[in-house]
């Protein structure tokens, strides 16, 4: 499906006067009023509609190799393009996990054969996310799948001497340390946040220090040795002010808070019901407006999907016996409509920044977060501002039903996405041979 | 009375006043030649334990079993946390069978709620004790017990003190107390160092204090709170020697109770580390009488849920 199309009478960012974009050969080739297409081109009505980067996604888990039962490179790159995106970030806590130039590049080459989008794996920092020795970051960040950001999300590295050389290591080739911030001692047998709620329910708690306690740590090193530091899923007001006072210093940090942080509250767990499992989990409604208020003014500086897909057996059973995670990658942008743009705290052009623009910058992908004019990357997301997304999880394209939103509906809803030129979506639906 | 019963907070005061009448009511059976009523003929009692709790389980059975119910129990070692069964294939095998109430025990906290919301099994859930959540029916026969010493058997607890010493971070006894005492309008004290207090705890309907002799003298009951030892290798107190030097309940310290004041444990208890043994087995000491008067509690508790008609407590069946 190589072609040209004419997107007509989208609104750029969401403002301005509505204007078409002419696609043709992977780029923006024109840009303007009323344009003039070839006779080829495949018109695309865009009018009402809201023109953005393609979306980024820092932190995705595909879980292939190793529990393709729950998701596989291609379902997942299909639930992204159904949500908007046109890059995702792949996680490293696969089974064998990506800590080797080998695993990095299988996942790579299987996000190139989907297609739907561009797939960049995460490579682990330590083997075997075991936290005891460095994998070898250099080899990854060499490989075809050239590797710039290195994480053991699942785990914290929480040795201090090993983070700091981790940190102090990836400055050679532009790397990032992307930390899973959760002190393990301070969260043993965790099951939710550590608060009133957790004593009511008899769940184990954990706590928002065991968080901050990292992220303070973790920056206090960054700024030590002048490296880039990127913390994963931020989840408490606490973290957001050190994150604050540490950007004010100067320290090169960023940081991402997920869809689900944004607008769920721990409030829902007592139902027991798994589907509200998550690590780190739901915190107070003060950390929600905290994380808000936070991405608002750029103290955080993405939102990342954590999409953790889980076979249907590990969320259906007992809350302490289910495994931590939730669906995000087809709700991230009407969760964000919802917490951020119906509350007046981003405009259309907010949204792309923390979801194009600062995710591709962190990534160092140079593709993807462009400015929407003329010989850029044809990578776009259109966006219907007053329609709605009803959550039906059996209508998901990923092979996982575990959505926490299941029955809701939020607002907006992704129209169409162009992977360099190409639609991965159209009207809401995946274009079948997007490859 | 809800369909289930799976806190002590699904019990309002006119609720837990019903359990504890209809108690007081099927008392009477217990102490007749023949202890059987035909109330629950024809009808199944699931026991569905996950944990070891041999008084528990067997608390139930007589129960059902006093009012003519078929008893299946159903005793699964571990759970789908180790390599066992799931829950929900245990639950959807007692649905086939046909169970009208299952009785379940469970190391974690809101299975209960799990297979009475999962839509899983129809019947009613009973939850006889869930990992460090709740354990309704246990302060529901505390609750009876309190009743027939300090409100001469009827009525609420209003303005009965009680205090309640231990382990409450980890105790389902406690949780579930706190609730229905507070229902039910007694004054409750906690008692414990500030490691074994949950965090929130200032928000519960009770005192707290870190210090017993000063909760003491004006209790008209304690009740100690069985404290594994084991606790102490997590860093919660650093010896079973000083934790019973200062949270310990020896006969120096019962001098310090009201005359009238009873001494309860929900058991099983470590003699000589909450409670000195002479103190067990004083007159003061209702332990063993909280387990006969659990029985039934329990009896009035499925009675309920499984919506016994009239209660025909005049009526006896041939055993």
């Amino acid at each position: 499906m190589t072609g040209t199309y004419l997107l007509r009478g989208g609104r750029l960012l969401g403002a301005g006067d509505p204007v078409d974009l002419l696609l043709a050969g992977g780029v923006i080739a024109q840009v303007g009023a009323a344009l003039s297409a070839p006779a080829d081109a495949v018109h695309v009505d865009a009018a009402g509609l809201v023109v953005l980067p393609g979306l980024v996604d820092l932190h995705t888990h595909l879980r292939e190799p190793g529990r393709e039962d729950a998701e596989t490179v291609e379902s997942g790159s299909r639930a992204a393009a159904l949500g908007g995106f046109t890059a995702v970030h792949a996680m490293a806590n696969t089974e064998p996990v990506a800590d080797t130039a080998g695993v990095v590049e299988q996942v790579w080459h299987l996000g190139r054969e989907a297609g739907y989008v561009d797939v960049h794996p995460v490579g682990a920092v330590t083997v075997g996310l075991a936290g005891t020795r460095l994998a070898e970051l250099g080899a990854m960040a060499g490989s075809a799948a050239r590797v710039r950001m290195f994480s053991d999300d699942g785990r914290c590295v929480d040795d201090a001497v090993l983070m700091r050389r981790a940190l102090e290591y990836v400055k050679a080739f532009d790397g990032v340390i992307a930390q899973h911030a959760q002190e393990p001692r301070l969260t043993a047998g965790a099951q939710m946040n550590e608060g009133a709620l957790s004593g009511v329910l008899g769940l184990r708690g954990w706590p928002a220090v065991a968080e901050e306690a990292i992220v303070a740590r973790d920056v206090l090193l960054a700024e030590h040795v002048g490296s880039r530091l990127h913390v994963c899923h931020v989840s408490t007001a606490g973290s957001v002010e050190i994150v604050r006072a540490a950007k004010a210093r100067g320290v090169d940090v960023t940081a991402e808070v997920t869809p689900h942080h944004l607008l769920l509250t721990e409030d829902v767990v007592a139902g027991y019901d798994p589907v509200f499992k998550v690590n780190p989990p739901l915190r107070a409604k003060s950390d929600v407006e905290a994380l808000r208020e936070g991405l608002a003014d750029g103290t955080i500086d993405a939102v990342a999907t954590d999409h953790a897909p889980h076979a249907a057996e590990d969320k259906d059973c007992e809350w302490e016996a289910a495994a931590m995670g939730m669906l995000g990658l087809e709700t991230a942008l009407p969760v964000v409509a919802e917490a951020m743009v119906a509350t007046g705290l981003l405009d259309w052009a907010g949204v792309a920044d923390r979801m194009s623009v600062r995710p591709a910058g962190i990534g160092r992908l140079a593709g993807h977060g462009r400015p929407i004019a003329e010989g850029e990357p044809a990578n776009l997301t259109l966006v219907d501002p007053h329609a709605s997304t009803v959550v039906d999880p059996s209508r998901s394209a990923s092979r996982s039903r575990n959505t926490p939103y299941a029955g809701r509906t939020l607002p907006t809803a992704v129209v169409a996405t162009f992977l360099r030129g190409v639609p991965t979506v159209l009207g809401g639906r995946l274009v079948a041979d997007a490859r | 009375m809800k369909r289930h019963l799976l806190s002590a907070a699904d019990l309002d005061r006119d609720d837990a006043l019903l359990v504890l009448d209809t108690a007081t009511e099927l008392a009477t059976v217990s102490s007749r030649a023949v202890r059987k009523l035909p109330t629950l003929r024809g009808r199944t009692v699931v026991n569905l334990f996950f944990e070891d709790s041999t008084r528990t389980r067997i608390s139930f059975e007589a129960a059902a079993k006093r009012l003519s119910a078929d008893v299946i129990n159903f005793t699964a070692k571990g759970s789908s946390l180790s390599k066992g069964e799931s829950l929900k294939d245990t639950a959807l095998t007692l649905e086939a069978m046909g169970a009208d109430a299952v009785v379940v025990r469970h190391g974690a906290s809101g299975a209960p709620y799990r297979l009475a919301n999962a839509g899983w099994i129809s019947g009613s859930v009973v939850n006889a004790g869930d990992g460090t959540h709740e354990h309704p029916t246990q302060a529901l026969l505390d609750a009876y017990t309190m009743r027939r010493h300090l409100s001469e058997g009827r009525g609420d607890l209003a303005d009965r003190r009680v205090t309640i010493v231990g382990d409450v971070l980890h105790s389902r006894v406690a949780r579930s107390n706190v609730l229905l005492l507070a229902t039910l309008g007694a004054e409750v004290t906690l008692v414990a160092p500030p490691t074994l207090l949950p965090v929130g705890v200032e928000d519960w309907p009770c005192e707290i204090s870190y210090e017993l002799d000063p909760a003491l003298a004006k209790a008209d009951a304690v009740m100690m709170l069985r404290v594994q030892a084991e606790r102490m290798n997590a860093a919660f107190f650093p010896s079973a020697r000083e934790y019973s030097r200062r949270y310990g309940l020896d006969a120096h310290r019962m001098a310090l109770l009201p005359d009238h004041a009873i001494v309860m444990h929900p058991g099983p208890m470590n003699r000589g580390m909450e409670i000195a043994a002479d103190v067990a087995d004083s007159v003061r000491s209702v332990i063993v009488e909280q387990v006969s008067n659990g029985v039934n509690v329990r009896m009035a508790v499925l009675y309920l849920l499984l919506g016994g008609a009239q209660l025909p407590t005049g009526e006896e069946v041939a055993a």
